[in-house]
């Protein structure tokens, strides 16, 4: 191996060219949301997943209840429009954010809080009926692909919804630092990430399944 | 919810003293063995006072060279444990013959397997890769470190709690007895309902969680923290090739993930995913599996092309031959691993259509494999080969694992697969690409990077005295396995009726023999290079004539990594800087920004282990309490908003110094 490569330091007129010379700090977090859609990506495959395996066993009843039996739009509609109006109101508070406004993003992540707690409320309300008229999510390989896919889109809406809680703390705590903002836009995105899910949910296992 | 065991208790669980294997007297010595070596190691740690060091240097560290040696570490010590797996069963094939039982009685035989395809897959070779990307990525874009440091820490503490659920498993309870990816009906609740499937589903969602983030981890630094002028195609292969795997990652465990949650749905609430009646499907397992599995090997082995077009074009003193052909080939199959999973199992009914169409398209990914050997090969044409380690185990693995491959593409058959499922030629044919590329690449990228990590090199002799027992090894061990393959032999027996096969079995157990000595020499070879690190120390950084930027900073690099952040003008980086003699800048050093270390990682995966085990045995509240407090936990992080100092112009000016010394010593000798 040669040696000039370790030449005297007053020798190189080119260093200038090779090496960053006026370099600044890095504004932290400039990764974050990059890696956050990644992580949606792959929290997307799992929902593609629960879909195709209720795909494929979607039609096994097992002589049981099937959807046509079991599934009551107007209420599935109800809980669908919960959770849009959610995600319509967390529109308002990125836009709050926007303007700076910490009481404005504060009021509008607590009305999409409620909404997202009524959608559950309702799916718990839908589930227990289930339940109770001996459909349980044990009875049928449909079931248990509905009660999976389903069930994982609400359990994301509950972590949903205590993220939603401790953002409000640190709002409450520190305001709109850049730390908080670029957190609010994360749940931002994973909050309609569940919403377009749930449309899919919604087309694919209600509406369809009541037409199947 | 349900316990079909009759001994759960409300404080234990399915824990109880039974669940210590104490009639099994191989576990009982391996048990005293493993307790009287930790207990040794611990007081050790604690006599010389090694706890905080440990602690502080390493366990909470975020640096990402210091994560990726510990990765390593953690392969290197699932490995051991993973080949004394391997060399029992080579024992006990080689003896069970003529009425002869073996020493392993058929539950833990069936253990044993599972375990160590496990182990390899999950907790050797994806360590081993991780702490190889880890380590090296970052310094061949030029960045400090990756893009989000605490997750990488994070990471690996998950993937070391899966390993540690999967060493409990050993002395308390039982591992699996399905075979290395669970097949259900057999891994349900009616046929394992006992506690391996449940060790085997939390090790691997614990370990799977570290995994994934990583992967996210790596994909955001490689786009979003190259060096100035490092366009994507100017990118060192290694780097290219590790995208091309974190991507995979990405979009492959969350397929395992979803898989084996349905699994434990069936075992926990009594679902019917994968079960006979009640309109389950056993084979949407099977198809759901190898969409994460095939993906999965290369995962494990693109990193590892890289590495040997690193040391190819290293220690050919050329730039490596076809670099644009190269990265396509990888990104090419990156693709294609998604299009061939249904190859593993052609027997199963699908119908000749579809396995034609999945047996072409194995056999085209064969294409762009082969696209990279003739790349290796023209770069070495002409070119001034230096054998020294790294290079010698690229050339064994490049003899391997075409042979390898090409055992491969006859698999790809379907019709030849019909005679050849499940027996041990397809066994022979996966270790001869696993070991023949994952493995013998490891070697070369530790034997290569080894001086980079800790500013000495390997010991040669000893290095040679491992290669020259693992090539020979590999071969004894598994040309039987071949040949009777061929035979019909089919794999994970216990005993053989047929003797007029026990020499094969004896054969490859002595080949299995030769590879635990090359296996020895390495730590050897480890254990002298570490004592004779002042005769072996390389000064320079750069002990190779390396060709990428890792090899323009000091030995081991500063924590910083570079003092001024390189811009990039070549696809050779440093190579690049050498000819055109550019020298470091010596002066007006500013302050680096650096993250923190914290033990959020290490606290958070201790935790997830104790909820792992928790749920393992059904001890329901622990499990609750375990959750929570992760949870809890989780959320205080997100509190911490001291994560970051700086370190001040003066200490790098003093490091700098130190190096401009070090330099000008090298050339004064």
């Amino acid at each position: 191996m040669s040696k000039h490569q370790f030449a005297a330091p007053q020798a190189g007129g080119l260093t200038a060219q090779y090496f960053d010379l006026d370099e600044h700090d890095h504004p932290e977090g400039g990764s974050t949301l990059l890696g956050f859609w990644i992580y949606l990506m792959s929290d997307c495959l799992i929902f593609a997943m629960l879909f195709a395996a209720y795909g494929v066993l979607g039609g096994n009843y097992a002589a049981g209840p099937g959807p046509k039996d079991l599934f009551e739009l107007p209420l599935v509609a109800i809980n669908t429009a919960m959770l849009l109006f959610s995600s319509i109101t967390y529109g308002f508070a990125m836009i709050a954010m926007q303007r700076g406004r910490v009481a404005g993003v504060q009021g509008w992540l607590l009305v999409t809080a409620l909404f997202g707690a009524a959608f559950l409320s309702i799916e718990l309300y839908e589930f227990s009926h289930l339940i109770a008229d001996g459909a349980t999510p044990q009875r049928s390989a449909f079931l248990s692909a509905f009660f999976t896919l389903v069930g994982t889109h609400g359990l994301h809406v509950t972590f949903g919804l205590i993220w939603l809680g401790t953002l409000l703390v640190q709002l409450g705590q520190s305001g709109l630092t850049e730390a908080n903002k670029r957190r609010l836009l994360c749940l931002s995105m994973f909050w309609h990430f569940l919403d377009v899910v749930w449309v899919g949910v919604f087309t694919f296992v209600y509406l369809m399944g009541t037409l199947r | 919810m349900p316990n079909h065991d009759q001994t759960w208790s409300p404080l234990l669980g399915r824990l109880s003293l039974d669940a210590l294997p104490l009639h099994e007297p191989i576990l009982v010595a391996t048990f005293a063995a493993v307790a009287l070596g930790g207990i040794a190691l611990l007081a050790a740690l604690t006599y010389f006072r090694l706890w905080g060091y440990l602690w502080k240097e390493w366990f909470t560290s975020v640096d990402h060279k210091k994560i990726g040696i510990m990765y390593m570490v953690l392969g290197l010590v699932m490995f051991l444990r993973g080949f004394a797996d391997a060399l029992m069963m080579r024992v006990q094939q080689a003896v069970a013959f003529n009425g002869n039982e073996g020493f392993f009685p058929a539950h833990h035989y069936d253990q044993v397997f599972t375990a160590h395809g496990v182990i390899m897959i999950f907790f050797v070779a994806m360590p081993f890769v991780t702490g190889l990307m880890n380590f090296v990525v970052p310094l061949q874009i030029g960045a400090r470190d990756v893009s989000f440091p605490f997750l990488n820490n994070f990471s690996f503490w998950m993937t070391a709690s899966g390993a540690a659920l999967v060493m409990a498993s050993l002395f308390v309870g039982e591992f699996a007895q399905t075979g290395w990816l669970s097949y259900p009906p057999l891994s349900g609740l009616a046929y394992s309902p006992g506690v391996g499937v449940d060790y085997y589903i939390w090790a691997l969602q614990i370990a799977g969680v570290g995994t994934t983030l990583s992967g996210i981890n790596l994909i955001a630094t490689i786009v979003k923290m190259r060096a100035p002028g490092m366009t994507m195609m100017r990118m060192p292969v290694f780097t290219w090739t590790a995208l091309c795997t974190n991507v995979l990652i990405v979009a492959s465990f969350p397929v395992l993930t979803a898989v084996l949650a349905l699994l434990s749905l069936d075992r926990y609430v009594g679902t019917n995913f994968f079960t006979n009646d009640f309109g389950g499907s056993p084979m949407m397992y099977v198809n759901l599996i190898w969409i994460w599995g095939h993906p999965e090997v290369y995962i494990l082995i693109l990193p590892i092309f890289g590495v040997f077009s690193e040391v190819t074009s290293t220690f050919c003193s050329k730039r490596l031959f076809g670099y644009t052909s190269m990265v396509y080939a990888s990104v090419v199959i990156t693709v294609l691993s998604y299009i061939v999973w249904l190859h593993h199992f052609f027997t199963m009914g699908s119908g000749a259509s579809v396995n034609s169409f999945f047996g072409i398209t194995t056999m085209v990914i064969s294409i762009p494999t082969g696209a990279k050997m003739f790349n290796w090969l023209f770069t070495m044409y002409r070119g001034r080969i230096r054998f020294e380690l790294p290079m010698m185990w690229t050339v064994a693995f490049m003899l391997t694992f075409v042979i390898g491959g090409m055992t491969g593409v006859m698999l790809a058959v379907p019709p030849a697969d019909f005679v050849l499922h499940n027996s041990l030629f397809l066994i022979a044919h996966f270790h001869n690409v696993i070991i023949g590329g994952v493995v013998f690449g490891t070697f070369a990228a530790i034997n290569y990077w080894w001086p980079k990590a800790f500013g000495f090199k390997l010991d040669p002799f000893w290095g040679k005295v491992s290669f020259w027992c693992w090539v020979p090894g590999f071969w004894l061990a598994f040309t039987p396995l071949y040949i009777m393959g061929l035979m019909g032999v089919t794999r994970r027996m216990r005993v053989f009726d047929d003797a007029s096969l026990q020499p094969y079995f004896i054969v490859a157990a002595l080949g299995a023999g030769l590879i635990a000595c090359g296996i020895g020499a390495m730590l050897v070879q480890y254990g002298v290079s570490i004592m004779r690190r002042e005769q072996l120390r390389d000064e320079t950084g750069d002990p190779w004539g390396g060709r990428t930027l890792e090899w323009s900073t000091s030995s081991p690099p500063p924590a910083y990594n570079f003092a001024f952040t390189p811009v990039i003008h070549d696809i050779d980086a440093w190579e690049d800087m050498k000819r055109n003699g550019v020298t470091r800048p010596l002066e007006g050093f500013r302050p680096i920004h650096m993250p923190r270390n914290t033990g959020a990682g290490i606290i958070l995966a201790g935790i997830s282990t104790v909820f792992g085990f928790a749920m393992i045995w059904h001890i329901w509240w622990m499990a609750i309490a375990g959750f929570a407090t992760l949870l809890l936990t989780a959320i205080a992080h997100t509190f911490n908003t001291n994560r970051s100092y700086h370190i001040s112009a003066d200490m790098v000016a003093k490091t700098e110094a130190e190096r401009t010394r070090q330099l000008a010593t090298v050339e004064g000798a």
